[in-house]
């Protein structure tokens, strides 16, 4: 087509400046577009924001003012705490710290719990961070020399240390106690467990899901009361189990059955071609599982893995139930000494275990949001 | 062919190398299982006999004749009559109602606040976003028995006495220490009866005109408002049937007595706390279910439904809200069985659920193992039948491939 074709058009108007510049759009950037578009993008927004500001505001205040504004910081006793309209009562956990820690752990003994203590943080720590070596020697360590160096220190009765018996134990170190045992022996079982469950031998698989489901289908307190009252019946003529093994027993066998439904996941995630691979290359059934599959399967599941332990260390709280007393057990027990009765000591106390639980809890997820982080980059291409 | 054929033994007849029988894997897997069945039997075995000769010894008689046996203790909450001669058997009933009510209450409430928490997360908002980050990472990190106990003793405990009760609603509402008393509503005449009645013909009613709906949309493409159509019918039926009774309700507010309150509705504290703990514990996780279901949706699909000419509703309602909860449900049903079965926490504060009434008659009959085989037989079937629902469900659900 030509440009003669283009019938002559009767031009009517053709601007002959420029137009001006229009303004720049609003920003979206920077401090002040962030609080535009992300605080007060529309009037719905904006209300959203200032109720959510003075909710967030109130509850930040209150738990500020009860516990540093109006907190009674010194005192002998209770007396001071009393007074109307006094906030956290502090003085009561100065008082009670040791036994928050210890339980009725003799006092002149305690330096073994803490010895405890410092051993399995310089055994954790080290294990925990990937760049430090002996890794293998270091796992050993924690998984089978600290047991046995714990049991050894807690209960005395070797090398001249005096005997203290489970019942005196309590706070913390039975926290600790109860979640390192229940994670040291569940994993094992969890894995064991888990393979039978994908085992081709019906039988092995028969009894793992039974095994599996009963203990995932019921509350871990009907778990404990059986443990507490129907063990001792179970066990032969003569034979007693520790009232503090009862529970340990209790907790590994529940946390064990979580922990094989969160591995059997990361198994059926393996694809067939690496059970095959490793036939191929001559290796056996264990050889298979250890070297090829397990390796794999663990770091897939590490974030499942972490939040079972979590939820057991939250889960310790329950030994109270059948009275063993853990760090909240000591709150409870503590709460109620009338030398130290007053309106906040609950609140106090509550606030002080409440802190210590989710240190190490949020702890625990955040370093496995980091490992899973770290273990990601191998599927990276 | 010849490769295959150098391969084969020169004396074999198309059969495999015979192996030894213990390298067999089949004779292999056989022992190895019949090893494992023989060690379990004999476990169990040594178990039974020595719980036998343990309870022959301490003269407790096994079975559950102790159960029409008369439980000698009061309950504080009984949804279910429990008269003063009522047996043992009676107050474990009492107590599987008062867990069901308590598990139901919470789930309620658990999934409400779940599910605001878990969307407001994904909030455009950064306040409210932040604030629903921060109630997960507080409530999920913080025992759930400790949760508990403080609003049982820190909050609950603390309340005046009922003479000096708080009144949110003066008059109506009274907030002490025994509890929380709320005004008992009584419909008089037929009102009761005929509000039911209305409430059901009405749902029946929507149901079939939404399913009538649907049909004639697919054959012809009209669309009828059946959702303003189910509302009007499910409110508007039993709102004709109490005006026709002539509004006949009567409130009856709860009154100061010498030393407590009597009429209208009384929540005992226990109960109000084990809800609260669990319903705002289980939110938690609920709300971090809820966020990954809506994060599984991928965001082709939103793009796709509004440049088919889908409204910001519609896409929600027909594309984005369907696929998220095939991701959602299964994990929120689990978060519902664990919030069952955490309300057995009931106990550490006296609730008297199924284990705080069976630890009652384990105590004071002796029968432990019976009473904790009723606790286990009654969580583990509510676990089974809840796991054979859902397993219905994701049939159902399944995508439907070629």
């Amino acid at each position: 087509m030509s440009s003669t074709d283009i019938p002559p058009t009767k031009t009517i108007f053709v601007r002959k400046e420029m137009i001006g510049a229009s303004a720049a759009p609003i920003s979206t950037r920077g401090f002040f577009g962030w609080v535009r578009t992300r605080l007060f993008g529309s009037l719905f927004d904006a209300i959203l924001t200032v109720i959510g500001l003075s909710i967030a505001g109130s509850i930040i205040w209150s738990v500020v003012d009860f516990a540093i504004v109006r907190a009674v910081w010194t005192g002998a006793n209770g007396e001071v705490c009393r007074a109307e309209g006094s906030g956290a009562c502090w003085p009561y956990v100065t008082a009670y710290w040791q036994q928050f820690l210890y339980g009725r752990y003799p006092a002149e003994e305690r330096w073994r719990a803490i010895a405890v203590f410092f051993a399995f943080f310089g055994l954790l720590v080290p294990l925990a961070m990937p760049k430090v070596p002996f890794k293998f020697a270091n796992t050993l360590a924690f998984l089978v020399g600290l047991p046995i160096f714990a049991y050894v220190m807690l209960c005395g009765g070797w090398f001249g240390l005096v005997p203290v018996e489970t019942m005196r134990w309590g706070g913390l170190l039975v926290t600790m106690v109860v979640a390192v045992t229940g994670i040291v022996t569940s994993l094992p079982i969890g894995i064991l467990f888990a393979l039978g469950r994908r085992s081709q031998m019906p039988i092995v698989r028969m009894l793992s899901v039974v095994f599996i489901e009963f203990w995932r289908g019921v509350p871990m307190i009907t778990v404990l009361f059986m443990a507490a009252n129907m063990l001792p019946l179970f066990m032969p003529d003569g034979v007693d189990v520790d009232k503090l093994l009862r529970a340990l027993i209790g907790v590994s066998i529940f946390t064990a059955a979580y922990l094989a439904e969160t591995i059997r996941g990361g198994l059926q995630a393996i694809p067939k071609g690496q059970y095959e691979g490793a036939m191929a290359l001559g290796l056996g059934y264990w050889k298979m599982m250890g070297l090829i599959v397990m390796p794999q399967a663990l770091k897939m599941v590490i974030p499942g893995i972490v939040n079972s332990f979590i939820s057991l260390f939250k889960d310790t709280t329950l030994v109270l139930i059948v009275s063993i007393f853990d760090l909240l057990g000591m709150i409870q027990s503590s709460r109620s000494d009338p030398e130290w009765a007053a309106p906040s000591t609950s609140t106090t106390g509550y606030l002080v275990a409440a802190a210590i639980f989710w240190i190490f809890c949020f702890g625990m997820s955040r370093y496995s949001q980091w490992m899973e982080r770290r273990l990601a980059t191998g599927h990276k291409r | 062919m010849a490769v295959t054929d150098a391969r084969r033994h020169p004396n074999s007849d198309d059969r495999p190398p015979s192996i030894v029988w213990y390298n067999d894997p089949k004779w292999r897997s056989l022992v190895f299982q019949g090893l494992t069945l023989a060690l379990v039997l004999a476990i169990v075995w040594s178990v039974i006999h020595n719980t036998a000769v343990n309870l022959e010894r301490r003269h407790i008689a096994q079975g559950f004749s102790f159960l029409s046996t008369t439980a000698g203790f009061d309950i504080n909450q009984t949804p279910i009559d429990y008269p003063k001669d009522a047996t043992y058997g009676r107050a474990i009933l009492v107590g599987v109602a008062n867990t069901a009510i308590v598990a139901v209450i919470g789930i309620f409430f658990a999934t409400i606040i779940g599910f605001v928490v878990g969307i407001g997360r994904l909030s455009h908002n950064a306040v409210f976003s932040s604030i629903c980050t921060a109630y997960v990472e507080t409530l999920r990190n913080i025992p759930v028995l400790l949760q508990i106990f403080f609003w049982y003793f820190a909050v609950l405990g603390v309340m005046p006495s009922p003479r000096a009760s708080l009144q949110p609603i003066p008059g109506w509402v009274f907030l002490n220490n025994r509890g929380i008393y709320l005004p008992e509503f009584r419909f008089g005449g037929f009102a009761g009866s005929g509000i039911a009645i209305g409430l059901a013909v009405g749902v029946v009613l929507a149901w079939g005109i939404a399913r009538w709906a649907k049909q004639r949309q697919l054959a012809t493409g009209q669309q009828f408002p059946s959702g303003k159509v189910a509302l009007a019918l499910i409110f508007g039926l039993p709102a004709i049937a109490f005006a026709a009774s002539g509004f006949d309700l009567t409130l009856i507010a709860p009154k100061k007595s010498t030393f407590n309150l009597t009429g209208g509705i009384e929540v005992i504290p226990s109960l109000i706390a084990l809800t609260l703990a669990l319903a705002t514990y289980t939110a938690s996780f609920i709300a971090e279910v809820v966020r990954a279901g809506i994060l599984a949706v991928s965001h082709g699909q939103t793009e796709a439904a509004r440049s088919l000419g889908l409204t910001h509703g519609h896409t929600l309602r027909l594309v984005v809200i369907p696929q998220a909860m095939r991701v959602i449900v299964p994990p929120l049903t689990n978060q519902y069985l664990n919030l069952t079965k955490n309300s057995s926490l009931a106990v550490a504060i006296g609730y008297p659920d199924l284990v705080s009434t069976g630890g009652i008659v384990l105590n004071q009959s002796g029968q432990s193992i019976e009473v904790i085989a009723i606790w286990m037989a009654i969580y583990l079937g509510t676990s089974v039948l809840t796991a054979l629902i859902m397993n219905g469900y994701n049939r159902r659900m399944a995508i439907v491939e070629r």
